[in-house]
Formats: C-alpha cells, structure tokens, sequence
C-alpha cells in the first residue's frame, strides 16, 4: 500500500451481529491477552472488569415473536467531534493518562499517570472503562501465566480495551526489522478478533480502502451534511454505530440485516427513527 | 538571646530561602512520586522469547486445534490453531482459558489415601502398591468382575487402556458418561447395525432441521458448528430451530418453532407421517428399509396424523405439514438430534425418529446430509494374554447397560456388586441425574480410585486419588467424536513440564497393570504411556506427530447402509418428565458454562450474564404469563417432586409459557472458590426415568411448581 505510507492509520472494527452467537469467546480471549484479573464474585457487573462486553438485546416483544441478538462492545475508540481526536474520555482526563494516537486512532490508557479520579468514566457514553477498585490477586502459581506485554493493572486506576495496542507495536517492530515501512493487515489484528469462531468481528485499517473492514464500512470521509460533528458514517445501509448522533465519532461498527437491531443504537422519540433509517454516507461524497 | 521582630522575620525568611535552595524538598517530592509509582505486590511478569507451540484441547470432545503462545518456558495465551481440520483459526472460550486449568486451586497435587474423612498425602509407589494390593485381593476371592471403571469415552489410547486393564483383570465392566457420541452410536446401531455411528455435513447442508440441538450452544464440535452456522448466509442455506425455548441457536436461526419440551419425538413421527403420506420420500433410499417400515408407515398415520401431532406438541398442523415438506424438498436437508449439547440426557424414541426423517429423504451418505459408517478404528493394541480367572470375569454379563444402571444397581443391592471402581476424566457425582443418589452409590463401593486432576465431587467420595497431567502436560491421541462429518484424529501434546506431582492416567494405569503381574503385567509391554502411544497409533503415527492431526476420513461416505425401524414401529411410549406439578423444569445448556467433568474456568464463569448467576444465587428464565405474581429479579421457591430449591425470577419472553429453564453447570462445591458454589447443580433436582426398551435415562426435565420465596 504505498499510497499509504504517509497517512495516519484509522484502525477500527466492525461486527456483525448476524454472526454472532454470545459465546463469549472475545471476552475471554481478551482477559487473557491483557492479563485482565477476576474476582471470587464477578455477578456485579458494575465492578467486573471486561474490556469486551457482550451484551444482550431483545426486540422486546412477546412470546413467541421474541428475537435475541447479541452485541459485544470494546472501547468504541472515538475519534471525538468532527474527528479531531477529542474524544469524551480524552478531553476531561486531568492526567494525561488518556490520549488519542493521530497516527493509529487509537485512545491509550497510561496506568501509571491515571490517579483514579475516573472523570473518564463518566464522560464516556459507553461504559467501556472500568475501574479497579481492589488489587488484582491471582491464585497461587496462577501469576505465571501473565503476559509481559501487558503490564498488570492496580489499585485506584481506571483501566479499557486497548485494541490490543502492543500487537500493533509488535507488528510494527517485525516490519522494521524486515526493513518494511508498513505493516500488512494480518499482522495486526486483536485478540477478540482472532478468537471469534464465527469470523463476526473485522478488524483493520479504516483508512486503507485495500482492508476489509473499509470495504465493509465505506466509511463516507466527510462530515454529514445534517451533522456537522459526525465524520465517518458508513455508506452500507446494514452498518451503524452506537449513539452516532453525539458526535464522538466511534471506530466500531456494527453490522446488521435485521431493522429493530439497528434501531436500538441509538434512543429515538417517536416516529424520529422513520425518518433517519435510510440515511447513510453520502456516496456523492467520493 | 532576645528575639525581637527584626530576627524573627530575618530568621524566617533564611528558612524559608533555605527550604527553597536545598534539595531536600526536591528530593522528597520526587522519592515519593517514586514511592507512590512503585506496586511491589502487583506482579511484574518476565520477558523473555516468543515462541508458539502447537496441540489439541480435550476439554470437550470437539477437539479443536490449539496454538499456544509461550514466553521463555512459560505458557501465556491459548489461540485456535489456523488450518486445523476441526476449528481453522478460532477456539471457544473454555479452550482459551485453558491455562486456568493448569493453576486451579482444586488441583490434586500429590497422590492422596483417604483416612476418615480427611485425605493424606501418599507417594506415587505406595499409591500404586495400593491399589494393586486391593486388586489383587479382589482376584483372589476369585470375584474379578467386580472390578468397574467409568471414563469419559470409549476412544482413544487412554481409555483403550483402561479397557485394556479391565479385560485383562477379568472384567466386562466398563462404562462411559453419556456423549453426544455415545448417543449417536446408540442410535446408529439401532437403526443401521452394530459398529455404526453417524456424522453430519451442516457445513454443506442446505437445510438443517434441529431438534433442539444448541448448534451454537456447544453441540458437536463447537467451534466446527459455530463456523458452519456463520457461512449459513453466504450459501443460502436455511435452519430451523425446534426447541421450547428461544436458546441463542433458536434466535440465530431462520425459524424457532417453539414446542413442548420433551415431545420433539412425536413431532418428528408426526413429520414423517406427512412426508409418506404426501409422498414426498425418496424412493431408493426406502429400499434400503428392511425391518418394520410398513408397520411404521401404517402406526404413523394412525398415531401421528397433522391434528393428533399438532396436540400433542403444541405445534400448528399446518406448520408441521409445511416444515415436513420444506425439509423433503430442500436439496440437501439434513435433520439433527441430540438436545442442547447432545450430552444430557436423551430417548431413543426421540434420537430413531429424528433419525428417520433423514432416512426417508434419502440423505444418508450424501452431501450435505447423514453420514452414516463404521466407527473409525486406528488404534492396534497387540492381543492381549488371558489367564481362567480374566477368561471366567471377562466372559461374564456387565452389571448394568449404562451408567446410571450401574449406580442404581449398587443402590439397590444389599450385597456389594461393586468391589472396587476407577472414574477417569468423568465426575458422575456431579453430572448424572439425581446426583444424591449417584454420591450414595460411590460412597457404596468400598475401594474408589480417581484419576482426576481435581479434587472435584467425584474425586471427594474416593478412597486414592491418583492425580493426572491437565491436557497441558501431556501427550494424547484425541479422537474428534462428536458427530463432524469428517473423522479426524490429533495429537494433544505438552507445552508444560507437569506443574505438579501428577501422572499421565495411561502411565499410572501402564504402572498398575504392571504391579498386578502375570498375564496382566504381561499384556501391558510398554515402558512408559508414551512409548505405548507410538506402537498402538504406528499407522497414524507419522502425519499424527508431524502435522499435529491425521485425517482418517473425509468426504462422503460410500455406499447405501440398511435402515431398521422396528423399535419406533412398536411406537413405544414417549418418556414423560417426573411428577405432577403443572410447569416443566428444563435444563438449559449455556456455552459460557461447562456441564461435563469439569468446572467453567474463573475466567469462564467471570461472563456468565448476571441474568444467569447473581451472587451465589441461580436464576431461572420464566415466561412473564407463567410467572404470576413473581418479580423480575425476585426470589422463589421451587418445588419438585423431592427437593426444593431457592431461585431467582428472569421474566423471560423466550421462555415458552409453562416452562422454567435452569442452566446446567452450576452448582459446583469443591475448592476452587471462583468457580464453586454459585448456584444449584440442575442434575440435583432432575430424577431419572428410564426408557423402556432403550434403557437410557431419557428425563428431560422434570415437573415443579413455583412460588414466591
């Protein structure tokens, strides 16, 4: 991709939940790829610390017009208003210890700078930041299975999905030192990525047209003509992202044949729904 | 000296010009910024070389490709392994964590001897010396057949030993837990002839008729279903879902066609009734009918016409006529069995005429269809040397078919029937019905030896506990047998040096044999498990250590097999749940929860919905009209024909009315505080009942009522 070589990366996701079955292999997967602790009582989901959550949506009618669907959610990585790389989480960090990679898109946590305050917590709209309220403990002996890419976590620091950002300096590190200026999609792809069994999460870069995950999106780069803050929204009239409205700009897109799954993105007031459901990226816009 | 405004100020300020020139200040403010940043008691883990290394899970009997990821010797992440036969690059949750396994804290670190109630500590000589001494007396009193072993499945080298151990001692008394497996084969033998097992091609089918098989809920070869289930939509193929709950199979599915739970059987006679009275059935394939076929065909559309089917199941006539037609019509239907992960329990008469509608469409040994063929055979044990005594305890009957005949055998007699018993990689006490019963049988035999690698509720009630490598640490030929159209052998290999104390179960089996001498010791030549492992696979043994896998076979089939209906002609009676309460309790298989031998891993349990698990407390899905009176995240009593139990409320629209769904796997009390004691164990409050005929515990569910705690 040599067209590529100058442009800042836009890494970003998009899962179809048609594929999707809730088996919960992402969650996992992504505990143990970034030595994420447990508890003896992990019921109170307040407090249990998963970077991926997969949450589950009913169309909320009645027997037996029920349908299920399953939704999992990483840090949505937003890109802020306009996508200039403020966002929520970002903009109200007194620390520092959160901040947005121009280069990558990626919003990066730095334990040792956060000192708990958990503003980010409340700034964010999609409660993908956790916060350690004790130290981990690991059963005897079970510290040996920790990962040295990923340091553990302590008390009274807030903690999220990464997108596994140390695969990305690992990839990056191999492309240099086979003397590559850029790495290739494969090479840098998440742990919840790779574990899914049903191929329902895409990961790459949104700004490489030759990825999948922008074939997928067809990411409209301009801002949209009704909202001026949202940059990015998919031309696929089956994608969406959470409470796109707001303007933080997620990098993770969902998939999805079925109406009423897409409609619970975002909240709607009666009849509003109607009237936006069939308005995507502009393919006009180039 | 006076102090007087003048020197006060002046001394004042030099302090305060002091303070501010010496690095003192600095100092402290930068060592405790050190201080502060510095977590001694969180680990720091060590770096060191990447490097991977492949093997196979055998936590499930899916079998699955394993890449594992280690640093120095350390292993640190479990990933599916690409282009493996079975998973091609993904892995299911409980793989993923398998590296739990290998630090649980309900791990057997050292042979144990129970005294009392308490166990010791013993060495692995005096471990083995002792357990062949009790053995050897069980010979001399010239009662060999006395002497019962359950384990997990009947395939592979581990188990053949076992076997191996037990024929050559003299006796005919080897049992498994139920497996998916094992109910295909008991449904391939009734149906086509003894030796046979059947397989399904979802990958290539068009049109999957499930009865209510958690395609996505752990049946089979997960990962392979989950993968089969994804391409549905690209090959435009179709999956209807028969099951009274709406699982997440039933919400992936095309169509959920919810029913009364255990009256899947008549609903699939009530099909097969449609498609020959519509004449909708292969031609060819019912030449290959040769016992009973007329006799069903005419019992059927007695007994199974649209209306009389449509009452018993709660399903529309016209939707059963409408499905039966789809289904003979699709280009490569294919109808699967075996509720929720195929392991619980299951009636022949259900598993037949599930079966049969495959039959009659013609799609056995077809793509896209049932594969029906020999059970695959690649291991060569060397004939074994018999002395009268194993001849006379050998040529004996078996105590009882299955397992839990045997359980209800030793309950019942006064005298032992069983002397002795060796469980590998299986915990009855927890995974059969009624498990009180099952912990009153164990507690009956007087000498029980574990295999396990936990001390887990079987392993609690034995006398020795001989612990075993996890599958980290060992070599194994793990046979995929879990109805994959294709058959594929692999080879779990050890990332690991063993943790702790442990053994490979063949060793310990190889070590007993030995010890008992004699012909015994004489049919087990082999030094160590290992060296065992390459003569018995030495047909397979080159593509099983290079590749890490041998296929033995794949594609289609050859050949039309014979179709015996007689046992559903004489249309045997369909099992009835326990009791006479007016709701159902139904056990629910959840694929974030293990509800075989072994616990969900902390991690596992740690994405357990709270909609599931609150607490210590299980919670029960409830259709909302059932539920009268009862608050959503409420407590309740439920009361079953013998037990009661403590729940909480899930209003459920899912649910279908007048049934309660209670998740199996929970419910654990050994020493593994992140995974035990949460919830109540399903099998509990389920008693068996027993098919006539087949002799399966066939209870699925069991009846209760609820009310408000």
């Amino acid at each position: 991709m040599k067209q590529n070589n100058n442009k800042a990366h836009k890494f970003g996701m998009v899962i179809d939940l048609d594929k999707c079955t809730g088996c919960g292999s992402c969650m996992v997967s992504c505990m143990s790829e970034n030595n994420v602790p447990f508890k003896e009582d992990e019921s109170n989901k307040k407090d249990s610390i998963t970077w991926m959550r997969v949450y589950k949506l009913t169309n909320g009618k009645s027997f037996p017009d029920t349908e299920i669907v399953y939704m999992p959610r990483p840090c949505q990585h937003c890109g802020g208003k306009g996508d200039h790389g403020h966002s929520p989480c970002v903009s109200v960090c007194p620390a520092v210890a959160t901040d947005y990679g121009y280069d990558t898109g990626i919003v990066s946590q730095i334990y040792t700078r956060c000192f708990g305050c958990r503003y980010c917590m409340g700034a964010c709209p999609y409660h993908a930041r956790y916060f350690n309220w004790w130290d981990p403990k690991w059963p005897e002996g079970m510290e040996n299975y920790l990962s040295p890419n990923v340091s553990p976590r302590m008390r009274g620091v807030v903690e999220k999905c990464s997108f596994c950002y140390h695969r990305y300096q690992a990839a990056r590190d191999t492309a240099y030192y086979e003397g590559r200026d850029d790495i290739e999609e494969h090479e840098y792809q998440t742990a919840c990525t790779t574990a899914c069994p049903a191929g329902a999460i895409v990961f790459g870069d949104l700004n490489n047209p030759a990825h999948k995950v922008h074939q997928i999106v067809k990411p409209d780069p301009h801002p949209d003509p009704r909202n001026k803050h949202v940059v990015g929204k998919s031309r696929n009239p089956k994608v969406f992202r959470l409470l796109e409205r707001l303007g933080t700009n997620p990098k993770v897109y969902y998939l999805s044949e079925r109406e009423w799954v897409r409609k619970q993105g975002d909240n709607y007031l009666d009849g509003e729904w109607d009237k936006i459901k069939n308005h995507h990226g502009a393919a006009s816009h180039g | 000296m006076k102090v007087d405004r003048r020197s006060f100020l002046g001394l004042g300020l030099g302090a305060v010009a002091g303070v501010a020139v010496s690095p003192i200040g600095m100092k402290l403010t930068d060592d405790s910024s050190i201080w502060t940043q510095n977590w001694p008691w969180t680990p720091v883990p060590v770096d060191g070389e990447v490097t991977y290394e492949n093997s196979v899970c055998s936590l499930c009997p899916g079998s699955c490709g394993l890449s594992v990821r280690k640093i120095d010797d350390r292993p640190v992440k479990i990933e599916g392994l690409a282009e493996h036969p079975v998973n091609d690059g993904g892995a299911c949750l409980h793989g993923i964590a398998g590296l739990q396994y290998l630090y649980d804290p309900a791990r057997v670190k050292t042979p144990l001897k129970k005294n009392g109630d308490k166990f010791e500590e013993i060495s692995w000589d005096d471990a083995i010396a002792l357990v062949a001494g009790k053995l050897a007396d069980l010979r001399k009193k010239g009662s060999p057949e006395k002497l019962a072993c359950i384990a997990d499945k009947e395939q592979g080298s581990v188990s053949g030993l076992f076997q191996r151990l037990l024929k050559t001692f003299g006796s005919p008394n080897f049992y498994t837990m139920p497996s998916l497996e094992s109910y295909l084969e008991v449904t391939a033998t009734a149906l086509h002839g003894e030796g046979m097992t059947i397989g399904f091609d979802l990958e290539n089918s068009d049109f999957v008729l499930s009865f209510g098989s958690g395609i996505i809920e752990g049946w089979g070869s997960p990962v392979n279903c989950f993968k089969a289930n994804a391409s549905r939509k690209a090959r435009h193929a179709k999956l209807y879902q028969i099951e009274s709950r709406l699982s997440n199979t039933a919400a992936n599915a095309d169509k959920w066609i919810p029913v009364k739970p255990g009256t899947e059987a008549d609903l699939a006679l009530g099909m097969c009734a449609v498609i020959l009275k519509n004449n909708l059935f292969d031609g060819g394939a019912t030449a290959n009918f040769i016992g009973g076929f007329n006799k069903l065909a005419i019992m059927i559309q007695k007994e199974y016409a649209p209306s009389k089917t449509a009452e018993i199941t709660g399903v529309k006539a016209s939707d059963i006529e409408k499905i039966a037609t789809l289904f003979a019509k699709a280009k490569m239907p294919v109808a699967v069995f075996g509720k929720g992960r195929g392991d619980g329990a299951q009636s022949l008469k259900e598993l037949a005429a599930v079966h049969t509608l495959n039959c009659l469409v013609g799609n056995i040994n077809k793509k896209g269809g049932a594969f029906v063929q020999l059970k695959s055979d690649y291991l060569e044990f060397p004939d074994e040397s018999m002395d009268t005594i194993a001849d006379a305890g050998f040529a004996k009957n078996k105590t009882g078919r299955y397992v839990n005949q045997l359980v209800e055998k030793v309950n019942e007699s006064s005298k032992p029937v069983v002397e002795a018993l060796f469980v590998y990689n299986a915990n009855p006490c927890y995974s059969l019905h009624d498990s009180k019963s099952v912990k009153q049988a164990i507690g009956k035999i007087p000498f029980v030896v574990s295999f396990s690698s936990f001390l887990d509720e079987t392993a609690k009630e034995a006398d020795i506990v001989l612990p075993s490598h996890t599958f980290l640490e060992r070599l194994e030929d793990v046979p995929s047998c879990a109805g994959l159209a294709k058959s594929v052998v692999g080879l779990t290999k050890p990332v690991i040096e063993p943790v702790f104390d442990t053994k490979h179960a063949g060793d310990a089996v190889i070590l007993i044999a030995k010890a008992l001498e004699g012909s015994i010791a004489e049919s087990f030549e082999w030094e160590t498990y290992d060296e065992c492992l390459e003569s018995v696979a030495a047909g397979i043994w080159d593509s099983l250590s290079e590749d890490g896998y041998a296929i033995i076979s794949e594609g289609v089939p050859f050949g039309s097999v014979a179709v015996n209906v007689s046992f559903l002609a004489d249309n045997p009676a369909t099992v009835q749940a326990r009791g006479d309460y007016e709701l159902t309790l139904i056990p629910i298989d959840n694929m974030r929860l293990i509800n075989a031998g072994i616990a969900a891993s902390p991690f596992a349990i740690k994405t357990v919905s709270d909609k599931v698990l609150k607490g210590s407390d299980i919670v029960v899905e409830i259709n909302p009209l059932t539920a009268k009176g009862l608050k959503d995240r409420g407590y309740a009593t439920l009361t079953t024909p013998t037990d009661t139990a403590r729940v909480m409320i899930n209003l459920n629209e899912g649910m279908m009315p007048g049934v309660i769904g209670m998740v199996e796997g929970l419910g654990h009390t050994f020493d593994n505080k992140y995974v035990s004691n949460k919830g109540i164990n399903v099998n509990d409050l389920i008693g068996p009942v027993i098919e006539s005929g087949s002799g399966l515990d066939a209870a699925f569910g069991i009846k209760v009522k609820i009310s408000k705690a």
